[in-house]
């Protein structure tokens, strides 16, 4: 099983999560986040211009079967792109057991 | 109006100090208008006086005809004067609320207010409309300086005590950075918004009310040469911060809505409405640079108080001399006199004010309250419990 967690622009979150629908990874959460990083957002308030380095995006957390690694990366590349610097990044990472706490199973069936 | 300038304020400023705005606000109108009863009205209306300084008469009594229609010919009542002129009084002291904001310790601004509210102002107001020296200065075909509703009585009297205050304050925490301004954006540009349109209603009372009767020609110009004023300086600033600046700054519009109606005051019966726009027009103008010039001089005013009451109060005052129907070069000397006048006295009796209150009990809060946020430090609230945003 593994883990993948992304973080995308706000803008895009509709556009990936009915993309995600659609390959069949149903279940996932998701909270905001501010980060830092290259984008600059120019302001200018009553006269002076500053720039804050605060970004503003959407944290995705997605834990799928083997199989369904590559299309959940696909899916979420694909509509989640804008082709802009600060789309965001992917990270993939393994997940050793899983749980579910209604009936105390384990393993990959939990995640259908 | 002071719903007005509370939002405006609350608006322009960071959520910590929310409170400690509210309550500045609401300690104005309370304490003001029973400050106005105990010496005010009577300080700033002697009836007959040397010109200069009145006498201290506490409480409120009406004369013999104040209930009848011989008082004021007829417009109103003792008691309605009173209301009227109480309003006047504690919108004043509002004006340093404003450009003190975030810094202040609230005990200091509370003591000063009562002294500047109490004596200051009254004194100040006797001047012109007491009956006052500045009634009767006569220059060539101009007889007395003309002050409507207020831009200098009213506007300047609070902008100057908003000038020596800041001055003596210094500016908030990272204001400037290696010599240069800094942005601190308000937290609440709605609430703002909504302060502003509250004032412009609040204005038709201030102006449309000092006609001080119910003469409809006269007060139904007074209300279209404050609203035509409004809308220029509201205009006007739109376009000239845009040009300056390159961004659509809604900050800015505002600001130039309350310079046009602090530009009207002070002749807003004189005008025609062709003069009105023109003088709200140019306070636009003056406004973008105001705020501006401000910055550049390491003043500290988080909601240009000094931009919209001091430069636009003193434009209006001179425009007396410029426009309408009292205009003239005699009227223009009486005008500058008269600006000149409330500077002196101002500038020096706020500044022996807050001078002395710096050197006993301290007029800023400590380096943490500050970060902090005075509503923490000197009101132990917090305005938006469940909302706790930022740390800054």
């Amino acid at each position: 099983m593994k883990k993948v967690e992304a973080i995308i622009r706000k803008s895009k979150f509709s556009s990936v999560k009915k993309a995600l629908h659609e390959v069949g990874v149903n279940f996932f959460s998701y909270w905001d986040v501010t980060g830092l990083g290259n984008e600059k957002e120019g302001h200018v308030y009553r006269g002076v211009s500053y720039s804050t380095s605060d970004i503003q995006r959407r944290y995705l957390s997605i834990v799928v079967n083997d199989d369904f690694e590559d299309v959940t990366i696909k899916a979420i590349l694909s509509a989640g792109s804008t082709g802009d610097v600060g789309d965001g990044k992917i990270f993939v990472s393994q997940v050793d057991e899983v749980y579910r706490i209604r009936t105390g199973e384990k393993g990959g069936n939990t995640l259908k | 109006m002071h719903t007005g300038f509370a939002f405006l304020e609350i608006g322009l400023t960071r959520q910590k100090n929310t409170i400690n705005i509210l309550f500045k606000n609401i300690f104005i109108i309370t304490v003001g208008l029973l400050l106005y009863y105990m010496i005010g009205f009577n300080l700033m209306y002697p009836g007959d006086f040397n010109g200069f300084i009145g006498s201290i008469v506490p409480g409120i009594s009406p004369p013999e005809n104040g209930m009848t229609a011989e008082y004021a010919d007829g417009g109103y009542t003792w008691w309605t004067d009173f209301l009227f002129q109480g309003m006047f009084a504690a919108t004043a002291a509002t004006i340093v609320s404003g450009a003190v904001a975030e810094r202040m310790k609230i005990g200091a601004f509370m003591i000063f207010t009562v002294v500047y509210l109490g004596f200051v102002y009254p004194i100040a107001g006797s001047w012109q409309w007491g009956g006052g020296f500045l009634s009767s200065l006569t220059i060539g075909d101009a007889e007395g300086f003309y002050d409507f509703a207020g831009s200098t009585l009213v506007h300047s009297v609070g902008g100057w005590a908003a000038l020596v205050a800041v001055y003596l304050l210094g500016a908030r925490i990272g204001k400037f950075y290696n010599g240069t301004s800094q942005a601190i954006p308000g937290h609440n540009i709605p609430l703002a918004t909504a302060g502003v349109l509250i004032l412009w209603l609040g204005w038709f009372g201030f102006n449309g009310g000092s006609v001080l009767s119910a003469n409809p020609e006269a007060t139904s110009l007074t209300l279209v040469t404050t609203c035509l004023a409004a809308a220029a300086g509201g205009v006007v600033a739109m376009i000239t911060s845009t040009i300056l600046y390159k961004n659509l700054d809604l900050t800015m519009f505002l600001n130039g809505i309350l310079g046009g109606l602090v530009g009207i005051t002070a002749g807003a019966d004189q005008m025609s409405p062709e003069d009105a726009i023109l003088i709200g027009a140019i306070a636009g103008a003056l406004i973008v640079f105001a705020v501006s010039l401000v910055d550049k001089i390491k003043l500290d005013d988080p909601v240009g108080a000094i931009a919209v009451h001091l430069i636009c109060g003193v434009w209006g005052t001179l425009a007396v001399g410029l426009f309408g129907a009292k205009a003239g070069v005699d009227q223009f000397l009486v005008q500058l006199i008269g600006v000149l006048c409330y500077a002196v006295f101002c500038i020096a009796t706020s500044f022996l004010i807050i001078f002395a209150l710096k050197k006993t009990i301290g007029i800023r809060v400590s380096e943490r309250e500050e970060l902090e946020g005075l509503d923490a430090h000197e009101h132990q609230m917090d305005a938006y419990p469940d909302f706790r945003l930022n740390e800054h």
